[in-house]
């Protein structure tokens, strides 16, 4: 029996409109896998997402699912958790959406330790305005903005996401479907702000520019390119360069901001 | 080692970005008119890589 | 009995409209001269079962304040001059995808940081075109620590009744005036809900308006799983490319405001009957032109307010009453001259004067300049 993704999906929204190869198709399906796997009840959940290809997801889960503005979805699932903290609220965007134009809600939300599940999308570029580099495209990689080079620095999202607060911080890639699904239905299961960066291939937007053009190529380099926590930790900082670590990176308990709240104003 | 019953390829669905052909680790897939196709279902495995790397919802592995 | 009479300000004012009229969820970001509203509400909501949140900057707060509403609260926000511009993003988003919602702008001097602790009106035009793209906007524009209350009330009732976000754009002189207020009780003000879906939840169209032009909306997690998007849509809430159906959803929301113009707008008219002359004020400025108007009445000076509470739809209906029967309009705002070229649109040529006092300098337009304009003759 194949896995009945139908269950959790829009009649008639699929196809979707990512690019033939396009990594987000994989990181949907371990969504939903995790989301059905815990046996959430689809009333009770709401995905918010910002602008880009990533943030198309929630169009196509039948749930509650709020397309906001580019960077603010996280605002906007604020403000829905805080009206009825009992629904479970996914925020996801790419990473131009979470850690450009949106970091600075990005940052206040880990800060701010609200219980609201945050998947960031890393495909390294912005992909839906054709190619842009963004704050995660490497050093010196080409795209249609850096067309001599990427010179500008990158964001490790995920130590951005410990080093603001974040209580439950994970990284996984395409090429880890099952851990994926796994390290999601965690972070959900996380009482608290939780952060699951996601990388995945863009070939349309960085492969074609950066020679890995082949979608199963992109895979493949996450495959050789990432490295268990554990193992990661006894790596020496040479064996670490190039690379990057994958797992839970960081947990920790702390108050939750709707309980604490609450319990200061005496609402709970 | 377990064994695929059906290979379901979802031809409308499949948009020809080769993943699944690429990572089958032991060569049952090919890609016929841009499309991915089932080469030689006895020798499929059922490790169920390209059902999950699937982007596009377009392969459905059954095991036996 | 008689009825409570407290001495309030002007924002705290905002607060009691607030909470009378149901709302429960308040996400801001302080800056002057707004702040006491998010003071107050911080300690008032708690208190009726509400939450608030000061979020990391005033867009975030508009995203909140959305999203509040969307899950089904009745939301609010405030703020002034550059908080007000931050916000415009997310407004436009409150718009297209009509969720009702409250916002308070407290005008003061500008652009930039500009003037912050003085009053202006300068924001006129902003709340009709400060977001990018066609949209329907209501705007109120209280004069009286009473208006602020019974105003902000009337904007939650329009917000909900009509699945859009409304403005109360307000001043810094009567955000910070005091004046006593007669409280209302329950039942002695309207208090409107918007309409929410009865129909099976498989058959919910989000945007399917109903006759009045509105479609139930539906909190998020009641059973009616639905989508929002700030890409234009069609019924069932999905986008579309379709330049034609986004033209029609665009003019039928446009629609849904004008055709109720006469629910909508409201405006207080004083000694025009037999006015030869006619002040168009709104807000504070509206309090100048009031007193001036009874000075220039005991000298004998046909002259008459024309004070609007709605700016926004602009009150073309109730202006048009006096083409071709003043003389002079006088539009004494404080900004370099908004309010009067919709005046000026309005009246067609009909009228053989409209003039305008502009100030900017962070003082009130006074009473004495205003009469001294009414008898300047011209």
């Amino acid at each position: 029996m194949a896995y009945d993704y139908a269950k959790y999906l829009r009649a008639g929204k699929i196809p979707h409109i990512w690019c033939p190869g396009c990594g987000y198709g994989i990181i949907m399906k371990s969504i939903i896998r995790a989301v059905d796997g815990l046996g959430m009840n689809k009333d009770d959940l709401v995905f918010t997402s910002g602008i880009g290809c990533a943030s198309r997801l929630p169009g196509y889960i039948d749930a509650n699912t709020l397309h906001t503005t580019h960077g603010r979805s996280l605002g906007f699932a604020t403000g829905v958790k805080m009206a009825k903290p009992e629904l479970n609220v996914i925020a996801l965007g790419g990473d131009g959406d979470m850690t450009a134009i949106g970091g600075n809600h990005f940052i206040h939300a880990c800060r701010r330790n609200i219980d609201i599940t945050c998947l960031v999308f890393n495909n390294y570029i912005y992909g839906m305005t054709g190619g842009q580099y963004s704050p995660t495209t490497p050093k010196a990689a080409r795209a249609t903005t850096s067309p001599y080079g990427n010179s500008d620095n990158q964001f490790d999202i995920a130590q951005l996401a410990i080093g603001a607060g974040a209580s439950f911080v994970a990284r996984s890639t395409t090429y880890h479907a099952v851990p994926m699904e796994k390290l999601i239905k965690q972070a959900i299961e996380h009482k608290g702000f939780s952060v699951v960066e996601i990388i995945a291939g863009c070939p349309t937007g960085y492969g074609r520019k950066n020679k890995l053009a082949s979608p199963a190529g992109m895979i493949e380099w996450q495959k050789a390119n990432s490295v268990n926590k554990v193992q990661w930790d006894k790596m020496t900082a040479e064996e670490q360069a190039g690379k990057f670590p994958i797992g839970v990176l960081h947990q920790e308990e702390k108050p939750e901001f709707i309980e604490a709240y609450d319990a200061n104003v005496g609402l709970s | 080692m377990a064994k695929a019953e059906k290979i379901e390829i979802y031809v409308n669905l499949c948009k020809g970005c080769e993943i699944c052909v690429e990572l089958c680790p032991v060569d049952a897939l090919e890609m016929k008119d841009f499309k991915a196709a089932v080469k030689d279902l006895d020798k499929c495995i059922a490790c169920m890589q390209c059902e999950l790397r699937c982007p596009d919802f377009a392969i459905e592995v059954y095991k036996q | 009995m008689a009825k409570e009479v407290k001495f309030l300000q002007g924002n705290e004012a905002v607060c009691e409209g607030a909470l009378y009229a149901g709302c429960t969820f308040y996400a801001g970001y302080p800056i002057t001269p707004s702040t006491e509203v998010a003071e107050i509400l911080a300690a008032r909501l708690p208190k009726v079962g509400g939450r608030f949140v000061q979020m990391e900057d005033e867009i975030a707060a508009m995203a909140a304040t959305l999203g509040g509403s969307i899950a089904g609260r009745k939301s609010l926000t405030a703020t002034s001059g550059p908080g007000m511009s931050l916000k415009m993003e997310n407004l436009g988003y409150g718009y297209l995808t009509e969720v009702p919602c409250v916002i308070v702008n407290v005008m003061r001097g500008g652009p930039s940081t500009g003037l912050p602790t003085g009053p202006g009106q300068s924001d006129i035009m902003q709340a009709k075109w400060g977001t990018h793209g066609d949209h329907p906007a209501v705007a109120l524009t209280p004069s009286t620590v009473q208006e602020q209350l019974e105003e902000t009330v009337r904007a939650f009732n329009i917000s909900e009744k009509y699945r859009i976000p409304v403005i109360l754009l307000t001043d810094e002189i009567i955000g910070h005036m005091r004046e006593a207020v007669n409280m209302p009780e329950p039942g002695d003000l309207e208090v409107v809900d918007r309409k929410r879906p009865t129909c099976d939840p498989k058959d919910y169209l989000p945007y399917k308006p109903e006759a009045d032009g509105v479609a139930p909306m539906a909190d998020f997690g009641s059973g009616y799983r639905y989508h929002i998007t700030g890409l234009n849509h069609l019924e069932d809430g999905f986008p579309s490319n379709d330049g034609k159906l986004a033209q029609a959803d665009e003019i039928r929301q446009e629609k849904k405001i004008t055709d109720h113009y006469d629910e909508i707008v409201v405006v207080d008219e004083m000694d025009t009957d037999d006015a030869e002359i006619l002040v168009f004020a709104f807000g504070s400025t509206a309090r100048s032109a009031k007193e001036a108007i009874k000075m220039a009445r005991a000298e004998g000076i046909k002259v008459g307010l024309f004070r609007p509470l709605t700016i926004w739809p602009f009150p073309d209906k109730h202006l048009q009453k006096y083409k071709n029967k003043v003389k002079r309009i006088i539009v004494p705002e404080m900004n370099l001259g908004m309010a009067i070229l919709e005046v000026k649109r309005v009246m067609e040529g009909t009228v053989p004067s409209i003039e305008g006092i502009n100030q900017i300098d962070s003082e009130p337009i006074t009473t004495i300049t205003i009469l001294n304009k009414i008898k300047e003759g011209k």
